[in-house]
């Protein structure tokens, strides 16, 4: 029941169960095997809404579940003990699950976001017990850093490092920040941690806290993701109300206080320094670094930024150890990796995988392979501050130094896939349109530079690219990569470079021969009808928003050039491939 | 106008100084930033009104102009768009008759947005009509939504 599960009509479904039961004649002797939970999202969005029946500790998960579906359910399965085969989740749920290693995840779909005691009952609060009256703060500091828990919200910057900084700064007072601010497109880890168990969060702030002997805590959380914020206050109510937030926790004398910051919507505020200004209340815009926040943060103190996910690793690294912990990934990279699978790709959803996994096996193995039987053609991750990985190094493995070695990065977690029908010039036309508007300004190269890059790049799109413009681009690039301010420019060009270095020949083909070989780029493209295969069903006529499409019923029909907009849906429309792309 | 003004100065204090909040507030108490308010909220801190402009015009959330009854948010996230969210939109502006260049229609009835992702990636392409999220959107069934919406026949407030 995270937003995707409750846009597939989760919530619809609960009622029918509801109304169900309690309309069952049998109602005394089902009911109390038969409550209803809600969990967060369990991953597998694409199949949503799940559900899963447990009738004498036997589980039945099924997938696909609508409101009119729950009756048969509650009559075969529940009163009649026989699931309902058809609906039951295939052999490929299992699969997607299979490879999956889950730590922070491990809980998510499994408790009630919006019950305390849910997470209680599955130990939760128990790493706050055991630091708070068994470990000093740099005890505490100590177990993360043998843990080789790295920063994930990009950069991978080792989190008992900072912690260590941070509790070795000088300041009468420090605060702990967790960064919800997730503004990657095409990412969700974030939100679905905090939709799905918000409680593991701020049970490692709490830690956090601890650690670095901070009495303040801030949540910066987008404000575009209700539910979580709405799922986070609800927590942070809770949590104090159980003692394990405010004055004097557990009895040990540390006061910790969280307040939820909602974002106003700027992507740069996911930059250290610019999400401090946020806070204060100012334009969101980062500063020159040193002083890193960890020596002059928020309001001139000590501060302390960790990312949602890393957050939400703590307690389960101190519940069960850093040798643990340290056992999974790789030399440089320990422990698991949240991801949003997305795009072209057809068990997409939310996948936790142990680091260094090869991305072949993420993509065929846990994601089923390719949409619609077409053919991989890349993977971008990191959003508008990464690359593309082409199908070719597909063997690549998860981890920060592999995946920065061919010119991508791990960023927060998004990967989206695309297939032989997603144009590269595009797609990074795509990230340059969203790094241009939400430059902050500030910094000259970024400013200008996003914006010639993003120019140079419409023109080639529209069939007007020059010789040269590829050099260009590339010197561009590099300019703006080196002499940006902060973190956005510095990997702004990132999308341009590893595009051109891995599709050169599709950047050519536009350029020289006015030609988009995947299809996409509107004005290299028209649209025709072939005559002998048109029937004149007039399905295309009915589909085309602009008008274009004129003929006689049961004749060939014709587009007129100059009115058509080029749209596609006729391509789609038509049951004869009458429509030739090209 | 003034009592809610008060209220919200209230708030000002607990919210540590932050015109950030002030501005939320004003934004969820008007539907959009008027200038008026502003401008009496200005006075009244003494804080000068282009330190409210500056932040207003900053922040995507914030709207200087007034904004429909109804709002239709276009997700345009990478999965969203590798998916076909701009045909999705071009159809919007269309069917509701948003005037070129603007968000709003005329009448101030619906308002079309663009939102950079809403973290629903796995139901992309999304439309978010009010509150409800609709996911894997195709050019008819947003034709079926927008026309339902129009006549008002549904309900677009359900829970997110």
């Amino acid at each position: 029941m995270g937003t995707g599960g409750i846009a597939a009509g989760g919530v619809e479904v609960i009622a029918s169960f509801e109304k169900a039961f309690a309309a069952s004649r049998i109602r005394a002797t089902v009911e109390k095997n038969c409550s209803v939970h809600k969990v967060g999202c369990r991953g597998f969005c694409a199949r949503d809404v799940l559900v899963d029946v447990i009738l004498d500790g036997s589980k039945s998960t099924y997938e696909y579940i609508k409101p009119d579906m729950v009756e048969r359910i509650v009559n075969e399965h529940i009163v009649g003990g026989t699931p309902v085969g058809d609906w039951l989740v295939k052999d490929d749920y299992h699969t997607f699950h299979d490879k999956q290693v889950k730590v922070v995840l491990s809980d998510c779909g499994e408790v009630d976001p919006e019950d305390i005691d849910s997470y209680i009952f599955r130990e939760g609060y128990e790493a706050v017990k055991k630091v708070l009256t068994t470990m000093s703060p740099q005890e505490a500091i100590d177990v993360i850093k043998a843990s080789g828990l790295r920063g994930r919200g990009g950069a991978g910057f080792p989190t008992g490092v900072k912690w260590d900084m941070a509790i070795k700064a000088p300041g009468p007072k420090k605060y702990l920040i967790c960064n919800a601010d997730e503004g990657d497109p095409g990412a969700f880890m974030d939100r679905s941690v905090v939709e799905g168990n918000p409680h593991a969060v701020i049970e490692g702030m709490i830690i956090g806290a601890y650690a670095i002997q901070a009495p303040y805590g801030y949540v910066y959380i987008r404000a575009e993701y209700p539910l979580a914020v709405e799922r986070l206050h609800l927590a942070i109510k809770q949590a104090k109300e159980r003692g394990f937030l405010g004055k004097n926790i557990l009895g040990k004398g540390f006061d910790f206080n969280v307040k939820v910051k909602l974002g106003a919507g700027a992507f740069v505020c996911g930059e250290e320094t610019a999400l401090i200004a946020s806070i204060e209340g100012k334009r969101g815009q980062p500063r020159a670094k040193p002083p890193f926040p960890v020596q002059k943060g928020l309001w001139g103190y000590p501060t302390i930024i960790n990312n949602v996910e890393t957050l939400a690793n703590v307690p389960y690294i101190m519940r069960k150890g850093a040798e643990w912990y340290a056992a999974m990934g790789t030399e440089k990279s320990k422990g698991t990796k949240v991801f949003a699978l997305t795009g072209k790709i057809l068990n997409s959803g939310l996948i936790e995988v142990p680091m260094g996994i090869p991305l072949r096996e993420v993509i065929y193995d846990i994601g089923g392979g390719i949409e619609g039987g077409k053919k991989l053609k890349a993977v971008q991750t990191g959003g508008p501050s990464g690359g593309c990985i082409p199908a070719s190094i597909i063997d690549t493995t998860l981890d920060y130094e592999s995946l920065g070695k061919v010119g991508s990065i791990m960023g927060s977690g998004g990967m989206v896939v695309l297939d032989e029908t997603d144009c590269m010039v595009n797609v990074a036309k795509y990230f340059l349109e969203f790094t241009k508007s939400e430059s902050c300004g500030k910094c000259v190269p970024c400013r200008i530079g996003t914006k010639r890059l993003l120019e140079i790049l419409t023109r080639i799109t529209e069939g007007k690219g020059r010789e040269g413009d590829l050099d260009l681009l590339e010197t561009l690039s590099i300019d703006v990569k080196t002499s940006s301010l902060c973190g956005l420019g510095q990997s702004a060009p990132n999308p341009v470079l590893s595009t051109i270095k891995y599709y050169r020949d599709e950047y050519e083909a536009h350029i020289y021969e006015k030609r988009c070989p995947a299809g996409v780029c509107k004005d290299l493209l028209s649209y025709s009808i072939t005559e002998q295969f048109c029937k004149g069903c007039t399905a295309c006529t009915r589909v085309c928003p602009a008008g274009a499409i004129i003929g006689e019923k049961k004749k060939p029909h014709k587009i007129v050039q100059d009115i058509c907009i080029k749209c596609g849906a006729c391509f789609e429309t038509c049951k004869f491939k009458a429509i030739k792309k090209g | 106008m003034e009592r809610k003004l008060e209220g919200i100065i209230a708030r000002y204090h607990e919210n540590e100084g932050n015109l950030i909040s002030i501005l939320q507030d004003l934004e969820s108490e008007f539907g959009y930033l008027r200038e008026d308010a502003i401008l009496w909220v200005s006075e009244r801190l003494d804080v000068p009104p282009a330190k409210f402009y500056g932040i207003a015009t900053f922040y995507a959330q914030f709207h200087l102009k007034p904004r429909g009854k109804n709002v239709i948010t276009a997700c345009c996230g990478t999965a969203c768009h590798v998916k076909g969210s701009e045909r999705l939109i071009n159809s919007l502006v269309k069917e509701l008759g948003i005037p070129e260049g603007e968000d709003t229609s005329e009448d101030l009835k619906f308002t079309v947005e663009k939102v950079n992702c809403v973290g629903a990636c796995s139901i992309a392409p999304v439309i978010i009509v009010n509150k409800t999220v609709l996911g894997k959107v195709t050019p008819d069934k947003l034709k079926t939504e927008m026309k339902t919406l129009k006549e008002g026949k549904k309900e677009y407030t359900d829970y997110i």
